[in-house]
């Protein structure tokens, strides 16, 4: 126990903050997917056929590699990437993109086509006659969507984005490869420089669990109070 | 590009023979959790679904770290016989893979169980069947068959998974396409024609779960 104390003598205080990383990354991701699932989801459900095979590529792509594999390719691919840009504008450093940043895209692009499918089913589950009805008010387009069809599939969707969360949050711990310090790669370096790999990779497991749990506890009362009424 | 393409398929028959031993090893747990699961005592019943809410709960990179760096920090293992296995990274992610996909296996698993109708119970007892037999010829067949669907997005789930091998360094097709990278300096053609590989693989189980689900489906 002494090894978790706060202060210069304990890991207490750096994972502490790993962990508040972890949430971090984690929401940061979570918005970068919402990006993600809002332009590609209509692209789905779209009647032409161009845009609905892009929309199939993006989730059919993105949710038969690797989560690594996506990692790797913007942390390795984004430096290389941004210094050919950079010489093109006659700077030759090196250039280092934020860990922070590239892991948050990273995770954001995956979870964006775990929630474009998500979305994608609450929109198809709808009841079509609330289409039919919107349309015989004579509601614009626009307005048909933002007040008749999206309260609608945020709460259809609700119970599927709990676990589109759940997958992101472990997700993030394959950040740590690239350097960022997060629950992970903080445990990485306590285990080292202390050689008690197993109790710091437990103390990592169970800050995991603690955030899996509460993070379930809080959908499920946004659940209850979105599903009021119904 | 076509150089690199043989060492990356060295690295895929590498992640396919983990894939393949996690799924065995896998199937066996979660199939005796999924037992345990159902169980009427309170205790067994407990024990279980601790197990799959650790393994569901925490990211697999935690539980490899934990068997491969963690396991040889206890002194008792380190002198048993257990020692030439988890020496072995390749053990080690076989090890945790199979108790990752055991745990989401036996989840498939208990909902199938809880799913089958009781006229099928029912009709077995009423026959006279045993219910031993009940359980092994109609339980088991039917729950397996149920979840074929579910079972097959685990597959591939696992699949990606194993791209985590090569962070203990195993040179499975994520490893490879690190080495490429390193050496060449080139991400995008190391971890692209990967990315390729790794689709082709999903691609395929994708069609033989489709074809055992039309063959053997079970329509209620």
């Amino acid at each position: 126990m002494e090894l978790l104390s706060f202060g210069d003598t304990g890991w207490g205080d750096e994972l502490f903050f790993a962990t508040l990383m972890t949430i971090a990354v984690s929401i940061a991701a979570m918005v970068i997917g919402f990006v993600f699932a809002l332009i590609f989801t209509p692209l789905k459900l779209s009647k032409n056929k161009t845009l609905n095979i892009i929309g199939n590529c993006y989730t059919t792509i993105i949710r038969g590699v690797p989560e690594l594999l996506v990692i790797y390719l913007l942390f390795f691919g984004g430096t290389g990437a941004a210094m050919y840009v950079a010489s093109i504008f006659g700077y030759d450093g090196y250039i280092e993109i934020n860990a922070f940043i590239t892991g948050a895209l990273a995770i954001g692009i995956i979870s964006g086509a775990y929630s474009t499918e998500v979305f994608r089913g609450a929109i198809l589950s709808i009841d079509k006659g609330q289409f039919e009805a919107s349309k015989v008010l004579g509601l614009k387009k626009n307005i048909q969507f933002y007040k008749v069809i999206l309260p609608q599939m945020l709460r259809l969707s609700i119970p599927n984005l709990s676990n589109v969360w759940q997958i992101t949050l472990k997700d993030t711990s394959l950040i740590s490869v690239t350097g960022l310090v997060e629950i992970m790669r903080q445990s990485y370096i306590a285990a080292g420089s202390t050689r008690d790999p197993l109790f710091f990779y437990s103390v990592a497991a169970v800050l995991y669990l603690i955030l899996t749990f509460l993070s379930m506890k809080i959908i499920n009362k946004l659940e209850v109070r979105y599903n009021k009424g119904f | 590009m076509i150089s690199i393409f043989p060492s990356l398929l060295n690295g895929a028959v590498i992640t396919l023979k983990l894939l393949a031993s996690s799924m065995f090893f896998g199937l066996l747990i979660g199939l005796l959790f999924a037992i345990l699961r159902i169980n009427k005592n309170p205790i067994i019943n407990k024990f279980a679904y601790g197990y799959s809410y650790f393994f569901r709960g925490t990211p697999l990179l935690v539980q490899l770290y934990l068997i491969y760096y963690g396991l040889a920090n206890i002194e008792f293992l380190r002198n048993s016989f257990l020692w030439v296995i988890i020496r072995e990274p390749y053990w080690c992610a076989i090890i945790a893979f199979s108790l990752n996909t055991g745990a989401y296996t036996s989840e498939i698993l208990r909902s199938a169980f809880q799913t089958i109708k009781e006229g099928y119970i029912e009709a077995a007892q009423s026959l006279g069947v045993t219910k031993k037999i009940t359980f092994f010829k109609i339980q088991i067949p039917i729950a397996i068959k149920q979840s074929l669907p579910a079972y097959g997005n685990e597959i591939i789930l696992m699949l990606k998974g194993t791209s985590l091998a090569s962070v203990i360094t195993i040179m499975d097709l994520m490893g490879e396409a690190r080495k490429v990278n390193v050496l060449t300096f080139k991400p995008f053609e190391a971890f692209i024609t990967a990315g390729i590989i790794y689709l082709f693989l999903t691609f395929i189980i994708h069609n033989i779960v489709k074809y055992l689900e039309k063959k053997y489906g079970f329509q209620t």
